[in-house]
């Protein structure tokens, strides 16, 4: 029917033709990044866009952290003069914004990137170039509003920016636009690698990985990327509303012209409550991966685990309300949603029986990984339970806005994510740096991380039960929280030493830690079947997967598909569900109209806080970019 | 770890349309997510037409001629876009280009109205929360209009170019699917901004 089946050009060198090193050498100059700071701004490869993102997002952790330690200098005793109350609210503000929007989901999306195509068997992911966008508009978003926070015009409403607070009356100015139009940044980024993610779940797999043989961590973070798509919508269309109501006058949150301040409520928290799990599903994937690895057998309930991963999923668009039982609605609603928050126990507690289980009958090797996860499943059931504390309204609405629901919230948060992610650090460092990380430092640094988080946290338990409201920043000695406060104060400190430690271990073991090799935890999964780190290309020739655990069940020799060019980028697409190999096409070069696209985005985006006329030549500079970047420049990969 | 060949590639295809092509997969996924942006954008404005007693604000409801001209004209685009994108999947050059161009006056067309329609509305979007809405409404409808358009555009002058052949056809079919989820999300917009104030 079409030129589309002709046969291949018989003069292209395939695959098949050549082996050993010189494939390899062959592949990685087909597939690599040129040198000099041009290559570095137009490269395409998953890899490196994958490692910048990770690192950028720990930078944003760490600045935050920082904010974080700040505030509890401050809260270390009552009535200190340390930070005045203005420079407080920003630091709150900056703390959560940053530590939500610009490090928890970007560094889960982080290790997608990086990860996904390594794990599926292929050699680049969907949407290079869109990849590449992706990192660059959301630096830009975080460098907006961090520069703007050291111009002392940072955000200062908190991280969910309530209306009227955050509205033209009450802040002139444009810290609140700042946050709103960060929250454009990072959520056009957001939204474009979860669409990556998806397409190359679904058409890049390796052949043979049939559905039930996607790794658990690749599941998770695809489950992820959907709730991303189906809940970042609310809060860029919220977002725009504020930026609207406070720029061109429109009322839509202005109950005085017929809008409501609670439909911004109900906006951020349809996506704010998503949110807890697009941080928390991937990191359930990551102890998934871990526990496999170190217990020496496959999972435990593989099904329940997916089935649950999607349960959640589902649960958790019907949660939003919980944040917002005190502000009056009806009790049937109210009931509703406590019904629902404790329905999303059930498919979380299978997954943590289904770990138990994977670990009882395993073999476990206490590596560092493996204590990072038993640390998360302490920390975060009992972040659990006091969500389950809040999911009852007479309850919720006594501790509302107390201390509680910080401590409830950073359990949920630093133990469901956070303590995976840095288990996750241990497990993958070697493959993305080919040396592993030292394991005396890892040792301590868990120990000083698990110590001090717990010290830090647990005494707001308390302090929020005594009533201490979260976001003042200063107290008076009668009220009696001083000494909860010091405890808390000296907890966060070690935390954060802790992090201090990792960091010297990251730097450390990059030069003098012990060299890798491809499989170093003897790891069933494809990212560890190539070298550490990977050549450009990921595989010399793609894997045929047999196997949930192909290098478990293939120890002797690799099945692979021959046939790919070596001269030019091709990779296999393959059919959905049973991963049958059906298109070999081509994928992008290395170009820099992502960057300068990404260049024009932001330039559009922070000047239209200061003039809308910016969206109207914003836009035409944006589509310029796109047009060169999507205009076919003659390489063979944009004509095939 | 030595490989062991099982499998032959290189007689495979190197492009396919539809649900086989990467692209097409990533076309619905910015369709899903713009769709849950328009369903969100609605739900505030059927929340906030819940809330108030009165509903469009102290203003008539737009009137239908423009809209109502729109919709036929969107609804009747759908038969040249099916043409282009079969067309399309029949590698044909010559009769792709023609109904390229024609897809390309239609979009025009269709922002010639919406701007017009723009001028006449009752409403400023400063006025009341329903004038916010309607323009915000309209004004995300109108960016998905333009984004096709020059996506159409773009791609009429490739296939006029040496670059008309090949994959270039599989793109021929996301834009035109994409063109489908610009007529179908307007639909239930127009029933609920222009229809459902008259009810």
């Amino acid at each position: 029917m079409s030129e589309a089946y002709a046969a291949p050009d018989p003069k292209e060198l395939r695959d098949h033709q050549i082996g050993g090193p010189e494939l390899t050498a062959r592949l990685a100059k087909t597939w690599g990044t040129e040198k000099g700071l041009l290559g570095a701004l137009s490269t395409v490869d998953h890899k490196i866009i994958g490692r910048r993102y990770i690192i950028t997002a720990f930078l944003f952790l760490f600045l935050a952290g920082l904010a974080a330690v700040a505030m509890r200098l401050q809260l270390a005793r009552p009535e200190s003069r340390l930070i005045g109350p203005d420079l407080y609210n920003q630091l709150f503000t900056m703390h959560g914004t940053t530590m939500m929007f610009l490090f928890a989901v970007p560094v889960m999306e982080a290790f997608a990137v990086y990860l996904v195509p390594l794990m599926v068997g292929t050699r680049n992911i969907a949407f290079p170039r869109l990849n590449a966008f992706s990192y660059y508009v959301y630096v830009f978003g975080g460098l907006m509003i961090w520069v703007a926070f050291m111009l002392n015009i940072g955000a200062d409403v908190g991280w969910f920016a309530y209306v009227p607070l955050s509205g033209p009356e009450f802040s002139p100015g444009k810290r609140a636009d700042i946050w709103a139009q960060m929250i454009t940044f990072t959520e056009v980024s957001a939204l474009a690698v979860a669409v990556e993610i998806v397409v190359t779940v679904l058409k890049q797999r390796a052949p043979g990985m049939t559905l039930d043989r996607i790794p658990l961590f690749v599941w998770s973070v695809f489950i992820t990327s959907f709730l991303i798509i189906f809940a970042m919508p609310a809060v860029m269309i919220a977002s725009t509303f504020l930026i609207l109501d406070r720029l061109i006058g429109t009322h839509i949150f202005n109950p005085a012209e017929g809008g409501d301040a609670l439909l911004w409520q109900h906006l951020f928290w349809f996506f704010g409550h998503p949110e807890v799990y697009i941080i928390f599903l991937p990191a359930t994937g990551m102890v998934s991966a871990i526990i496999t690895t170190f217990s020496r057998r496959r999972t435990f309930g593989y099904l329940a685990l997916v089935l649950s991963l999607i349960a959640t999923g589902f649960l958790s668009f019907g949660l939003w309300v919980h944040h917002m039982f005190t502000t009056g609605l009806p009790q049937l609603g109210a009931s509703f949603f406590t019904a629902s928050s404790m329905l999303i126990a059930i498919p979380n507690g299978i997954q943590i029986f289904c770990w138990i289980a994977t670990l009882w009958d395993g073999r476990p090797i206490f590596r560092t990984p493996l204590l990072f996860v038993l640390g998360f499943f302490f920390i975060f059931v009992a972040g659990g339970l006091s969500g389950l504390i809040l999911a009852s309204v007479p309850l919720d609405t006594q501790v509302h806005d107390t201390y509680f629901v910080v401590a409830h919230f950073h359990y949920v948060l630093i133990g469901g994510a956070v303590f995976p992610l840095l288990g996750a650090v241990y497990y993958w460092y070697p493959k993305i740096v080919g040396r592993l990380l030292d394991e005396r430092i890892g040792k301590w640094h868990f120990w000083l991380a698990f110590v001090g988080f717990n010290v830090g946290f647990f005494p707001m338990h308390i302090t929020g039960l005594m009533g201490m409201p979260r976001r003042i920043y200063t107290y008076l000695p009668e009220m009696g929280w001083g000494n909860l406060n010091l405890l808390s104060s000296v907890g966060t400190l070690v935390f954060f030493f802790s992090f201090v430690v990792f960091l010297w271990n990251v730097v450390s073991s990059a030069k003098s830690g012990a060299v890798a090799g491809d499989n170093p935890w003897d790891a069933g999964t494809l990212e560890w079947a190539t070298s550490s780190p990977p050549p450009p290309q990921n595989f010399d020739r793609i894997p045929v997967v047999t196997n949930r655990e192909p290098l478990w069940a293939e120890r002797e020799k690799l099945p692979v598909a021959t046939g790919l060019s070596v001269e030019n980028r091709e990779l296999i697409v393959s059919t959905v569900t049973e991963a049958r190999a059906d298109i070999r096409e081509t994928s992008p070069e290395p170009s820099i109209w992502p960057l300068l696209a990404a260049i024009a985005t932001g330039v559009t985006f922070i000047a239209s806080i200061f003039t809308p006329w910016a969206v109207v030549w914003g836009s035409a500079i944006v589509g310029v970019a796109l047009i060169a970047w999507f205009w076919p420049k003659g390489a063979k990969e944009d004509e095939a | 770890m030595r490989h062991d060949p099982v499998l032959d590639v290189s007689k495979l295809p190197t492009y396919g349309f539809g649900h086989r092509s990467p692209m097409w997969w990533g076309t619905l996924g910015f369709c899903t997510l713009e769709g849950m942006g328009f369903a969100i954008a609605i739900g505030a404005y059927l929340y906030l037409s819940f809330l108030n007693p009165q509903w469009p604000l102290s203003v008539p409801p737009p009137d239908l001629i423009w809209a109502s001209l729109l919709t036929i004209l969107l609804i009747i685009s759908i038969i040249p876009n099916y043409l282009t994108q079969k067309f399309g999947e029949e590698e044909n050059l010559a009769k792709v280009r023609v109904y390229l161009v024609v897809m390309s006056v239609l979009g025009f067309v269709a922002i010639g109205i919406r701007f017009l329609e723009f001028g006449r509305l009752h409403v400023k979007w400063d006025q009341n929360a329903y004038g916010s809405l309607l323009w915000a409404l309209l004004g995300l409808h109108t960016t998905h209009i333009i984004t096709d358009v020059v996506d159409t555009l773009v791609l009429t002058a490739l296939m006029f170019t040496r670059h008309g052949h090949g994959k270039r056809f599989s793109d021929v079919g996301d834009n035109a699917f994409y063109w489908n989820f610009v007529v179908l999300s307007w639909l239930p917009m127009y029933a609920l901004l222009y229809w459902g104030p008259r009810l």
